[in-house]
């Protein structure tokens, strides 16, 4: 399987593109493309993160949104608090996921399948409920964020090119961390539990704790997707974290590729530009992404990357 | 005291409706093994077409009834076209392919009915107080809730444990090659499962549409409730999901009635007034958390496998 695959290009010239994004948006005077990139690239990342653990690991977390959430809120509140600079909102940001991953996740890899399924599920709309209690930073309506992240002028979160290279490097150093972990001792481990738990568990090894521990990983990932998108839009809200937000980033997951390093980000790339497309012919947009993902369930398996790969070998 | 009694029928009106809804979810995965996320859009549904059938008649018991074989026809037909190609595969597919059903029912209710909520008025004959003890009266609707959800889940339980077709059903829960070869049409048979879950679901709709407004995407708030309900009473056990269902609802009507009052007792009012709405709206979480801490099959597994 080495050389050059129909997948290989496609994932290149993809990168290629955003990598490149920037230029043609000054050559065609496009800033539009600029304002719906970054949050495309911020959702990757956040799916990329939650493929860490449901494609590699087999953890179908369906409340992967409360990290969005989380990470939001932590740079949202500090920055009403008066904490402007991103190098204390960012780590806290990060951590505050992590921390609350680790709870959930012990808490819900005591259970397994479709268990595991409903109570991240509830466990995330528990922290929407949350959210939506804070009196003090907005409550239901959310809280709109004056400033943004203050990097002490390494980079200007306010400049358009800059914030949109500061997404897709931490999209592509997320990247490189799971493949990374993947190919490690660590990743092996933890595939190995998705194949066969039982067997692994009878060769010695604690699958419980690297599964958490994987668990946590990804929903630190996922809290700097959400920091990113707080800056991005200056403003967050419960509606982050709200349960159909993590059913986007499932489906993303899936229609890209699942278990593959490249998969989650095509998928959020074309979920989005579909969502865009379609909103622009009808405002019942949904009407046809919803039979869309049902047949894609139903026929596509393996995602686009499955597609692709099938596409190379016939 | 009469607020009490009154918050205590509250709690258990909103704990059968509840039941209602886990009843049809947990009967659809604990016979067919299919988890159904679309099951809050048939509550939906089940209330837009009680608010629009009552309209057309004028009656509200034939609204109510018209809806309720509404969306019996509509949960069939939504397992013919869609969902009985996705037995056997992963949960996953399954909660993939239901949520684009999710986008859809909301997406086909706005371009049906307009993003404005629907209400659905009562007849005067509901909307009276009853009288329930000396001197405590309950309004009648309610009550009419209560008796309702008790009869169904009363016929509920003797369909499926007296009855040769729920004979059939819990056989086919356990065994499907085994039922399928002893010639029974299992194909039918599930077919008519998962209508019934739909009736369930579009019954708990319309009984609450009065109550609440009819509007989008009203069914996935409280599909999470029933989720909750359904993996504290252990997936596929209707016993558990009535029992759990009970609880969930008397615990959070209560929560909401009397943690902030109990919450001033110990904080200050404005860290009261701040910290009461949020944390009785996670009181189930934590129930849930501590029941799955505690037994991680949930109270009642049901013995399968």
């Amino acid at each position: 399987m080495k050389g050059l695959t129909v997948g290989k290009a496609v994932t290149a010239l993809m990168l290629a593109g955003l990598v490149l994004l920037p230029l043609y948006s000054q050559l065609t005077g496009n800033v539009f493309i600029l304002t719906l990139f970054p949050r495309i690239i911020i959702l990757a990342l956040a799916a990329a993160s939650l493929n860490l653990i449901m494609g590699f690991g087999g953890m179908m977390s369906f409340g992967h949104a409360a990290y969005l959430g989380i990470g939001g809120y932590a740079v949202g509140m500090l920055a009403q608090e008066g904490v402007g600079s991103g190098f204390v909102q960012f780590p806290i940001a990060l951590a505050a996921s992590a921390a609350y991953a680790l709870v959930i996740g012990a808490l819900s890899l005591r259970t397994r399948g479709v268990y595991f399924i409903m109570i991240t599920l509830a466990f995330a709309q528990m922290a929407y409920y949350v959210a939506s209690g804070l009196a003090r930073y907005g409550g239901d309506d959310g809280l709109t964020i004056y400033k943004r992240s203050d990097f002490a002028g390494l980079i200007d979160l306010g400049n358009r090119t800059q914030f949109y290279y500061l997404c897709l490097a931490c999209l592509l150093g997320v990247v490189f961390l799971i493949w990374r972990i993947v190919n490690s001792r660590f990743g092996l481990v933890v595939q190995g539990l998705r194949s066969n738990e039982q067997r692994m568990q009878a060769i010695g090894f604690p699958a419980k704790r690297y599964q958490l521990v994987c668990f946590v990983i990804s929903g630190t990932m996922c809290g700097l997707a959400g920091a990113l998108l707080a800056n991005n839009t200056d403003f967050v809200s419960p509606a982050v974290m709200y349960w159909t937000r993590s059913g986007d980033l499932m489906v993303m997951v899936i229609l890209g590729g699942m278990g593959t390093l490249f998969g989650p980000i095509i998928g959020a790339v074309v979920f989005l530009l579909l969502e865009e497309f379609l909103s622009q012919i009808t405002e019942y947009w949904a009407l046809i992404m919803g039979p869309l993902l049902l047949l894609i369930v139903l026929f596509g398996r393996g995602g686009i990357m499955g597609l692709l790969g099938r596409a190379g070998r016939g | 005291m009469l607020l009490v009694v009154e918050q205590f029928l509250n709690g258990l009106q909103f704990g059968l409706l509840l039941f209602l809804l886990a009843a049809g979810l947990t009967l659809v995965f604990g016979i067919m093994d299919l988890v159904n996320l679309a099951h809050g859009s048939l509550y939906m549904m089940g209330a837009y077409f009680a608010a629009t059938f009552a309209a057309w008649t004028g009656s509200f018991l034939a609204g109510a009834l018209m809806a309720l074989g509404a969306t019996l026809v509509l949960g069939i037909a939504l397992e013919v076209t869609a969902l009985r190609h996705l037995y056997g595969r992963d949960h996953l597919d399954h909660v993939l392919a239901t949520f684009g059903l999710i986008l859809f029912f909301n997406e086909a209710v706005r371009l049906i009915w307009g993003p404005a909520g629907l209400a659905l008025p009562l007849p005067a004959w509901l909307t009276v107080p009853v009288p329930i003890l000396p001197g405590i009266h309950y309004p009648a609707y309610r009550l009419a809730i209560i008796i309702v959800a008790l009869l169904v889940a009363l016929l509920l339980y003797l369909g499926v444990m007296r009855t040769r077709i729920g004979m059939l059903i819990r056989a086919g829960a356990s065994n499907r090659e085994m039922i399928g070869a002893l010639g029974i049409n299992i194909k039918l048979l599930y077919t008519l499962v998962f209508g019934l879950g739909a009736a369930l679901a579009g019954l708990a709709g319309l009984m609450q549409a009065p109550i609440l407004t009819v509007q989008i995407g009203m069914g996935e708030n409280i599909l999470i409730l029933a989720f909750v309900i359904i993996v504290i009473g252990g997936i596929g056990s209707i016993r558990g999901a009535f029992l759990a269902a009970i609880f969930v609802g008397m615990i959070d009507t209560l929560g909401r009635a009397f943690l902030p009052n109990l919450l001033r007792q110990v904080l200050s009012g404005a860290a009261a007034s701040t910290a009461a709405p949020a944390l009785s709206s996670m009181l189930i979480y934590l129930l849930m958390a501590i029941v799955l801490v505690v037994r991680p099959e949930g109270l009642f597994p049901a013995n399968r496998r």
